[in-house]
Formats: C-alpha cells, structure tokens, sequence
C-alpha cells in the first residue's frame, strides 16, 4: 500500500511539473476555456440578467475542467507514442492504469486552477461575484468534479489508445463536453434523445451538484451519482485498458506512428 | 511562367506536404466535427440567454471556424519546412518570395471557405437559418474573403513561427482572440467600447457583419463596403507576413537559428 501510494504521488508530481511546464497543456489549457467564457458570458450579459450571469459564471468556471481533461487526456497514449515511451509505459511492472491515473489527477489539478482563474476573471473583468451559499459544500462539489473528470480522463486515454490521431479526437470532444455536461446552458434544453447521453456522464451530475451547492441546496443526491458513474468509468477504463494494450501487443501496432 | 508554376503547382504541393490534418482521422474531427459543434454550442447558448437567432450564430461560428484551417495550415506549410529540415533549401532557392509563400495561401483559403461552408450547410439543414436564392452568390463571395483575410493573419503567424516554436500555442491564441473579438457570437454593437474600438483591425469583422446581412437578404452592393474593409485588413496582415517573413528569414540567417526546432 504505501510502495502503491509512494508511486502514486512521485508520478503525479512528475506529470504536473511536464504539464505545467509545457505552453499547449499549461497555459493554453486555461486561456482557450477563459475565451470561451468570455464570450459566453458576453452573451449572457446582453440580456443584463442577474439571474442568467449567475448560471452562466457558475458554469462557465467549471467547463474548463472538461477542457483540460477531455483534450489532454485523450491523446496521452499518443504522445507517449510520439516520445518512444509507450512501450516502457506498457512494458513496466507497474500497471497503466496505475501510470495514467496519476497523470489524469495531474490534468484536474490544472482544471482546478481554471476554475479559480475563471472566478477571478468573472469578477475582475465582468463584476460579476457568483453568490455561493455554501462555500465547503462548492468545494466539495469541485473537487468531485475534478475527480471524476480524472477518471473519465483515463476512460479516454486508454480507449483512444489504437486512435493515432487521438488528439484531434480529444478537441472534438471539447464541445460536445461543453454541450452535453450542462455548464453554460440547461440540459433540458438540449433533445430528449441527447438527455441519456448527457447524464452518463459524470461531470452533468456535477455540475448540478455545483449549482445546487451555490444556490444552497443539497448536493448530495449528485455528488453520489457522479462519483458512483466516475467509479464505473474508472473500472470499465481498467477493463479496457488490458484488452486494448493486450490486441496492440498481439497484433504488434503499439508503437506504430 | 516560372512564377505562376511556383504559385500553383508550388503551392498546392506544398499544401499537400506539410498540411498532415488532411489524413481523415484529423480532417473528420477537426474540419467537420468541431465546427458544427462550436456553432451548436452557441446557438443553444443564445437560445437559452434569449439572445441572436440561429442564423447569427451559424453565421459567426461558421466563418470563426474557417480561421482553423487558414491559420494552422498556412503556419504549417512554414513551419513544416523547418521541422522537416528543408526551410533552409526553400530559403537559398532563386525563386521569388512573395509566389513562394502566397502560393501556399491558395489551397489554404479554398480549405478555410470549405470549412465555413460546412457550418453554413449544417446550419440550413439542422438549425433555424434561412437563405433566400439570391443571397447564395454575394454569400460565397464574402465567405472567400473571410477565409483569405484570415490567411492573411495565417501567413503573418507563419512568419512569427520562425522566430517562436509554440506555432500550435500561437494558432489557439489568435483563434480565441477572433472568437471574442471579431463578432462572432456577439454583435460589435454589444462588446464593450474598448473591444468595439479594436474589433474592426481583426479579420472576419466585416466579413461576418457582411455574411449576416446577406443572408438576411442584403445585396452584394448594400455591403461592398464591408466586403472591401475586409479585403483591406487581409492584405495588411498579409503584408505584414511576407515582410515578418524577409526580416525574420534575416534574423535567422544571422543568428544561424534558422532550423532551430
């Protein structure tokens, strides 16, 4: 146990220190989301409704959490392939799975960041103060949020591993994320059809929780449900995982550019 | 002669060569995907703020998104010399610069007019956006002169790629900056007064204030002025990329850092 977490947290700082240091990952991470809050919130602002740039500020500090899991993680395998690591990756005593939770954890923790950025940035720029009734049950609501979008992360990661061009796939993903989770616009504005979809995922259930927990209700309802749904992702990206690595081994195209 | 095969043939092959998004698995998701998806994302955003109608967002969101294209292909058909380690032979050749690099930009802004035409087409098909018949013509006109004044910021940030090595980091930037500048989602009228003031020295401005008008049923004469405010703003950044390019290719040459990766 303590050989696991020691692992555990030396491959957590190694991947913040990368991911920090790196423009695209890093920096870029956080400004494109903070745009595209600006701009929603541009438009939220037209109407000059109170009511409306709450909703809007209190999603648009989230969804770039989902930025910087969703684009990232889903070309992590890549670009361990584009380094000539992933076969040191696949081929360690050490699981991937135990390799890419780490490094998805690291990419929430970037998440984290923007969303204390965006809040900042809302109330510098805009003026607007997002009313927060509860502010450990906000944190809490956050954090979960930032865990289970690191265990959908290594849901990705392994599932795009055969996909070589993975990192367009994950910005593809960035918005539909955006979309479907909920965070700038009400899920129940999307098609019925498009509803299932949406609840599947983790990050819709906190994003509720989000919201009930600023408006002082009780998000523990959510907060189960998206960690429950975060708990699968993350058995089911294990399951994957093996399967996946095990036919790019058989078939001999792990490492092929 | 020489010149126009250095423009044309010149251009496209290398378009063809160091643009690597052409491959399907990368053209799919980031040409046809996600643009469709960015103009969804904001007409469900200005329908649920109670703000625009569809056919403004399709038409600000279509034509942003061409700035993908216009903007990474033309860095790439640059900065793929560079890492392909063959800059420096394209640089010591006689041939002419500006057919050179402006060759380069032709298949460029047919892929950045493609690109926005997807979001249009998606937008008729899926969405709340009506084109009247006679729109069609001065419509692709305006599309074609946003997609080449965006491949005018495209050369200038290939040229700025000599010098800085994060050209994707660069491209995302000047992206986004478009997004909250150029009216794409926001009518100029509704930004704040210091955005407004600068909004009209981006691409796409006019060319997005042009495309709505049209398709609201304006005349290609009723927005001539736009259309060539546009046209004007496209050349001063390509200007400003051909003469980034002689500087820096200089700098370079006497720095030796020209294919410093």
């Amino acid at each position: 146990m303590k050989q696991l977490l020691r692992q555990q947290l030396v491959c957590y700082r190694l991947q913040l220190k990368v991911i920090t240091t790196s423009w695209f990952d890093g920096a870029l991470a956080v400004f494109f989301p903070l745009m595209f809050a600006t701009a929603t919130l541009l438009i939220y602002g037209v109407r000059d409704d109170p009511e409306a740039m709450q909703f809007a500020g209190l999603g648009a500090a989230i969804m770039g959490m989902w930025t910087c899991q969703g684009v990232i993680a889903s070309s992590l395998l890549t670009r361990e392939r584009w380094a000539g690591t992933l076969e040191l990756v696949v081929a360690a005593p050490t699981s991937m799975g135990r390799v890419l939770v780490p490094t998805t954890l690291a990419l929430s923790t970037i998440g984290l960041y923007t969303v204390v950025a965006t809040i900042l940035w809302e109330r510098w720029v805009f003026g607007l103060e997002l009313r927060i009734e509860s502010w450990p049950l906000f944190v809490t609501s956050v954090l979960a949020s930032a865990l289970t979008l690191a265990q959908f992360g290594f849901f990705l990661a392994v599932t795009a591993v055969r996909y070589r061009a993975s990192w367009s796939l994950g910005a593809a993903l960035e918005y539909p994320g955006w979309l479907l989770c909920g965070f700038v616009i009400p899920v129940a504005t999307l098609p019925d059809w498009l509803h299932p979809l949406s609840w599947s995922i983790p990050t819709t259930w906190a994003m509720e929780a989000v919201r009930e927990s600023a408006g002082g209700g009780s998000p523990w309802r959510d907060l189960l449900v998206c960690l429950v749904l975060g708990s699968a992702y993350a058995v089911l990206a294990s399951f994957l995982g093996r399967q996946l690595v095990d036919s790019a081994r058989r078939h001999a195209t792990l490492a092929l550019t | 002669m020489t010149t126009l095969r250095i423009l044309l043939v010149g251009g496209l092959m290398s378009y063809r060569a160091m643009f690597n998004w052409l491959s399907p698995w990368i053209l799919i998701p980031s040409m046809i995907v996600s643009p469709i998806c960015q103009i969804l994302l904001f007409a469900y955003i200005g329908r649920s703020a109670g703000v625009g109608n569809d056919e403004f967002y399709v038409m600000g969101n279509a034509l942003n998104y061409a700035a993908i294209p216009c903007l990474f292909a033309m860095s790439a058909t640059i900065e793929g010399e560079r890492e392909g380690r063959t800059l420096s032979v394209v640089l010591t050749t006689p041939a002419a610069r500006i057919p050179l690099f402006l060759g380069r930009a032709l298949p460029v802004i047919v892929n950045g007019w493609a690109v926005a035409m997807v979001g249009v087409v998606f937008g008729l098909l899926v969405l709340d956006v009506h084109i009247p018949g006679s729109s069609w013509p001065a419509l692709l006109l305006v599309i074609t002169v946003a997609s080449a004044s965006c491949t005018g910021l495209g050369l200038a940030m290939g040229a700025v790629a000599l010098r800085v090595r994060e050209g994707a980091v660069l491209g995302n930037v000047l992206f986004c900056l478009l997004l909250v500048f150029s009216g794409v989602s926001v009518a100029v009228d509704d930004l704040p007064g210091w955005m407004a003031a600068v909004s009209p020295w981006f691409p796409l401005t006019h060319a997005i204030e042009a495309a709505r008008e049209v398709a609201d049923g304006a005349a290609l004469a009723d927005v001539i002025g736009l259309v060539v405010r546009e046209i004007g703003v496209g050349a001063l950044y390509a200007a400003a990329g051909l003469l980034l390019l002689r500087w820096l290719e200089d700098q370079s040459r006497r720095h030796a850092t020209l294919e410093r990766v």
